[in-house]
């Protein structure tokens, strides 16, 4: 401790700006709180979503498979649909690409413009992906498309789980 | 480092002067319930403005939540209470905080009458307290719909009835309050919204000002 004696307009002002911060803060906090709360929630693990699409009409030309879930968005829940692109690949495993462009996040289509076959085509600023995902240099996209977890159940229907990172191109 | 900052403002826009005018004032004897402690009478007006600060903060917050819409305002109330972490306390704080600001500013009117403070020359900042009393009136009234609860429809059912039954222009004043001659709903609440949280705070902030800069011009009422 130091001599350095307190006067009381020094005491009295830390006293105050102590006690009217701690009474501010008390007030603040539970709304700052209230306001950050979906930062902090937990995400949900995602469960498989069933597409109803049976892994007998695969092949291995990537084709296009819609599927809808219910999605729980605070107090509103509604029926989303989303896309895959799924083909087998040469171990007749199943690959299920997302069509979200990792440019600007258009959405890409097998084969979407003629003059180039064989490609994930986006219509944005003509982003052009491998059958694999991988992206083609010189074109807009700086990674691979994203792919999403799959399971196959017991009677044959594929199922989708969560969106990762590419790892097959 | 705070002084620093300050000094650094200071220096460069002198806001010495603006702040003591603001902030450095003499709080007279009869006042300062330091020296009578029946003065804290005096503190009813400074309560209701704070609780109107704590109003505005809370209804800030709360609207991050809620939607003004007869599908989702009450499953998004619903929401912003039970799911959303401390919102039972944000909107405990705007629900009770309501009722306390009439209560706050109710006993400030009861002090004011009492000590003769609305005489000359001070009849002008009556005149605008009685506005403000009016416009933390239709706060409420208007706040009461938005969670559109049961309580809530029927309570604006009855306040618009009132409304209706004004001589000659009853009708005009239930359509332009419910938005529809016939149908309390989602106009209404989309009205009400907007009178809530744009017209209502931006008269009483108006009002508010003008309320302290003439009671700083006027300085506090003597002593009785």
């Amino acid at each position: 401790m130091s001599n350095q004696r307190v006067s009381r307009r020094q005491f009295l002002n830390y006293t105050l700006t102590g006690v009217g911060g701690f009474m501010a803060a008390g007030m603040l906090m539970p709304m700052v709180r209230f306001a950050i709360d979906p930062v902090l929630t937990a995400e949900a693990g995602g469960d498989y979503i069933s597409t109803g699409t049976s892994i007998d009409e695969l092949s291995d030309v990537p084709t296009r498979v819609d599927f809808s879930y219910e999605q729980k968005d605070a107090w509103y829940t509604s029926e989303v649909t989303q896309t895959a692109w799924v083909y087998l690949d040469e171990n007749q495993e199943v690959v299920a690409l997302n069509p979200t462009c990792k440019h600007l996040g258009c959405t890409v289509n097998w084969e979407g413009r003629e003059s180039d076959p064989n490609r994930f085509f986006c219509p944005c600023h003509n982003g052009l992906y491998e059958k694999s995902g991988k992206n083609v240099p010189g074109t807009p996209p700086t990674a691979p498309l994203d792919m999403f977890e799959t399971r196959v159940s017991d009677d044959g229907i594929l199922q989708l789980g969560q969106v990762v990172p590419n790892t097959i191109a | 480092m705070l002084n620093k900052i300050y000094d650094w403002v200071d220096e460069r826009l002198d806001i010495t002067p603006m702040w003591r005018d603001i902030a450095d004032h003499e709080v007279p004897e009869h006042v300062n319930p330091a020296h009578h402690f029946s003065a804290f009478v005096y503190c009813f007006g400074g309560l209701t403005f704070f609780v109107t600060v704590i109003q505005i903060l809370s209804g800030m917050f709360l609207t991050m939540y809620y939607v003004p819409d007869i599908e989702n305002a009450w499953r998004s109330v619903y929401y912003l209470q039970n799911e959303v972490a401390f919102g039972v306390i944000v909107r405990g704080m705007h629900h009770w905080g309501a009722s306390l600001v009439i209560v706050m500013m109710f006993l400030h009117t009861l002090r004011v009458f009492f000590t003769g403070s609305y005489k000359k020359p001070r009849e002008l900042n009556w005149v605008v307290g009685v506005l403000i009393f009016f416009v933390m009136l239709g706060l409420g009234f208007t706040g009461y719909l938005l969670p559109w609860d049961m309580k809530a429809l029927f309570a604006t059912k009855v306040g618009i009835e009132i409304a209706a039954a004004t001589p000659l222009i009853g009708e005009q004043i239930r359509t332009l309050l419910a938005g529809d001659p016939n149908i309390l709903g989602a106009q209404t609440l989309t009205r009400f919204f907007a009178i809530h949280v744009f017209f209502l705070p931006g008269a009483l902030l108006g009002l508010m000002a003008a309320h302290f800069i003439m009671i700083r011009k006027q300085g506090i009422s003597g002593p009785l």
